[in-house]
């Protein structure tokens, strides 16, 4: 933290930052309303995607007897991984005062409620029968895994919630009290109401303090949970490539990879769009490549673990199952997802120009496609090789490749969960601007005062 | 007007040797759902066989057809007492496929779609190959039950798992969790879902099918309540099949009608079953392809696709 500035001092550093920060708010432009058009076309096509799939039934997907999981299930467990960085980012790194992640954590708690809030919407879209979506809650039955997902998932999104909702108290007084003249009126009104008559005297500083404590502890166990029994939907059945006692740590480790990867490219984003280089600065990028490097080591470790084992043990069903993901058909997805998205980048930022925000995004764009790849690589290759011969079923019973139906409905989910965080980007500051504010030293009264 | 009471007497004559023919042969009306009223006096009927007939209004007395909660209530419950087993003679299955044909009849199922299935096996890559008829094993520790979300399926006392199409999801996590590969989903509408509207569910038979849920072999729970042997077990030609109670220790074959003690059969011949290594405990016995009593004809499809 730097030292406190002198009244005069605040105000104008005070004014630049809430300026900076509101940027994203005020800005309207051609682009803007382009972005909005793209994102809900393609999601409103996804949409039209699923009428069709709940009027013909799920035989309109690539997806039959054998193979009864595929690209859905790929794509929920990646946002399900996608969304546990809020819980590395804005709470594990917080609660141990690593001050350099202070502004990133709205960005990471943006991608958590958007991934989270998306994984809840394509496991329902993946149910052969979504009107009775009602009885997992009227006949749930606690000892299967989907429960127990269900039960965390839904708890998940709530506190992710309120990690991001909490700290953004003080902000909307302050863009109330001094929020510029060309933040539109019904932005104002709505920042007026959710501030819920915030007037920053100490009590409430203390308290903000204190439930966000409270959260960051709560969300530890509930967000290793989430991946963890996502794992376990898998880990839990008998079937070769899934049986396998690590895919709890495994998949959290993976989910670190996805999200950080996925962290660094909202980031540049912002700091391209809103000009918020001061902001989120090179130093920022430079550690998030360097946590990137640490998790992607761990992932590396785990899926050592996860594939030299049981390869060198070659048992009938694993050594089929192995041999299709090493030289068979599955060999060219399964490298290009090792290499390109995990052992290339763990070399590349170990050097310092690859942390630079440019290419460490690049790398993390690789990082993010590979983590979307290495979810299908589990979820679809232990399904088509099952531990009974697959026989008389018709020959597109034996191998899965996604529709076109399939592939609206994930696009779908993509274009929702950017228009997530787009609209929480334009409606709200994407950095706490108290926090940036304290950490600059200037003085919380100052905070309070209205504008002049 | 003469002439045409003769030829409604004609009419009426036709239909009632018709369906006296088939009362006598299999008491089929018991098991009779509406299907739909055709005008005049005769009717459409759906038979438990799948077959559709046609006959006299006249001639029909109401079936014992309980309601839905009703046979909900029941189908969960099981047949008290029982403990059913079945014992799949290896040696004696040529792949005549009937015990196939007959369950896709019975459960309403698409042709691709197979409550058993005659899958044709080799354990090693020198080993004779061999043919394995392969049902739902009815576990007595069943992964599929345990993972259902909304205890869809589920296992009754008498030893069989079965399906509540009515309470189904479709998140198919039994088809994962199943290393059987004895489960099926409607992807499509069901097939001759037009003819089976308006059907009362019978949760035994897991009929009429309904899209979007699971289905999988039944040991045709219907037809044990009306003290029949399953389907697939009466259909056969070749004495493939034994079925059973275990408590009773006794196993009927389905095409000699002979029957004889359960324990002395595996006991005997060395019964085995399939994947014991996984805990599984299936109520589905095999013994062993041993001195077969018909040569395996055909190529070996490649053993995992």
């Amino acid at each position: 933290m730097e030292k406190t500035k002198s009244p005069e001092e605040s105000r104008k550093l005070l004014d630049k930052i809430t300026f900076d920060l509101t940027r994203s708010i005020v800005k309207r432009d051609e682009l803007t309303r382009f972005w909005y058009f793209i994102l809900v076309m393609f999601a409103a096509v996804g949409l039209w995607g699923w009428f069709i799939q709940i009027r013909d039934g799920l035989g309109v997907t690539g997806m039959r007897d054998y193979v009864s999981w595929g690209m859905y299930i790929a794509n929920f467990v990646f946002f399900v991984a996608v969304s546990l960085i809020g819980f590395l980012i804005s709470s594990s790194l917080q609660l141990l005062k690593i001050s350099w992640s202070k502004p990133i954590s709205r960005v990471a708690e943006q991608i958590a409620i958007a991934a989270v809030a998306l994984a809840g919407i394509i496991i329902v879209m993946d149910m052969g029968r979504p009107d009775r979506f009602l009885n997992v809650f009227l006949h749930g039955r606690f000892a299967s895994p989907i429960i127990w997902d269900v039960t965390v998932v839904t708890t998940y999104l709530t506190i992710s919630v309120l990690l991001y909702y909490i700290p953004l108290i003080p902000d909307l007084a302050l863009l109330r009290d001094r929020g510029g003249d060309d933040i539109p009126k019904w932005k104002m009104q709505l920042y007026k109401i959710l501030a819920l008559g915030w007037k920053g005297n100490d009590k409430q500083y203390k308290l903000v303090a204190h439930s966000m404590r409270v959260l960051m502890i709560l969300i530890l166990p509930v967000g290793l949970s989430i991946h963890t029994v996502t794992s376990w939907l898998f880990a839990a059945t008998l079937r070769s490539g899934w049986d396998t006692t690590i895919f709890g740590p495994y998949f959290v480790a993976g989910a670190f990879v996805a999200g950080a990867a996925a962290v660094v490219i909202l980031m540049f984003a912002y700091r391209v769009r809103y000009r918020l280089g001061e902001y989120f600065e090179d130093l920022h990028f430079d550690y998030m490549g360097k946590l990137l490097v640490f998790v992607c080591l761990v992932y590396l470790y785990f899926n050592i673990n996860e594939f030299w084992v049981p390869a060198y043990k070659m048992k009938t069903a694993e050594g089929i199952h192995l041999r299709t993901l090493f030289t068979g058909s599955y060999a060219p997805m399964f490298w290009s997802a090792q290499m390109l998205g995990l052992i290339l980048p763990i070399l590349l930022m170990l050097f310092r120009f690859f942390r630079k925000p440019l290419p460490l995004t690049i790398i993390s764009v690789f990082v993010l496609i590979a983590s979307w790849l290495k979810r299908y690589i589990i979820v679809v290759p232990t399904l088509e090789h099952p531990f009974l011969p697959v026989q008389n079923v018709p020959d597109y019973f034996k191998h899965y490749s996604p529709t076109s139906i399939e592939i609206m409905i994930t696009i779908f989910s993509f274009m929702a969960a950017l228009l997530i965080i787009t609209v929480l980007a334009k409606m709200f500051p994407v950095i706490t601007i108290w926090e940036y504010a304290e950490e600059k030293g200037i003085d919380k009264e100052i905070l309070a005062e209205p504008k002049k | 007007m003469e002439n045409k009471s003769r030829r409604s007497f004609v009419k009426k004559l036709g239909v009632s040797v018709g369906a006296a023919g088939l009362v006598g042969g299999s008491s089929l009306l018991s098991s009779c759902n509406q299907v739909e009223t055709a005008s005049g006096d005769t009717i459409k009927l759906l038979t438990s066989s799948g077959e559709l007939v046609e006959v006299n209004k006249a001639q029909l007395k109401p079936a014992d057809m309980p309601s839905l909660t009703e046979n909900q209530k029941r189908g969960r419950k099981g047949l008290p007492g029982r403990k059913f087993v079945m014992v799949i003679d290896l040696s004696k299955c040529r792949n005549a496929r009937e015990c196939m044909k007959g369950c896709q009849k019975h459960h309403q199922l698409r042709p691709e779609q197979h409550h058993i299935n005659v899958l044709q096996m080799q354990d090693a890559e020198h080993t004779a190959p061999y043919y394995m008829p392969k049902p739902c094993q009815h576990c007595d520790n069943p992964p599929c039950t345990k993972v259902c979300p909304v205890n869809a399926t589920f296992k009754r006392e008498d030893g069989i798992v079965l399906i509540d199409n009515e309470r189904c999801i479709g998140c198919r996590f039994c088809i994962a969790a199943c290393p059987y590969s004895a489960r099926v989903f409607n992807w499509f509408e069901p097939r001759d879902a037009e003819k089976y509207e308006g059907v009362t569910y019978n949760i035994e038979a897991n009929v009429p099918q309904k899209k979007g849920t699971i289905s999988k072999c039944l040991f045709s729970a219907d037809r044990l309540r009306d003290g029949k042997l399953p389907t697939c077990v009466s259909s056969c030609p070749n004495g493939v099949y034994w079925f059973g109670d275990q408590n009773e220790d006794a196993v009927t074959n389905g095409t000699t009608h002979e029957t004889t003690s359960f324990s002395k059969l595996i006991k005997d011949n060395a019964a085995y079953t399939l994947m014991e290594e996984l805990g599984t405990k299936p109520r589905v016995y095999y013994l062993p392809p041993k001195d077969r009593a018909f040569p395996f004809q055909g190529e070996i499809e490649d053993h995992h696709s």
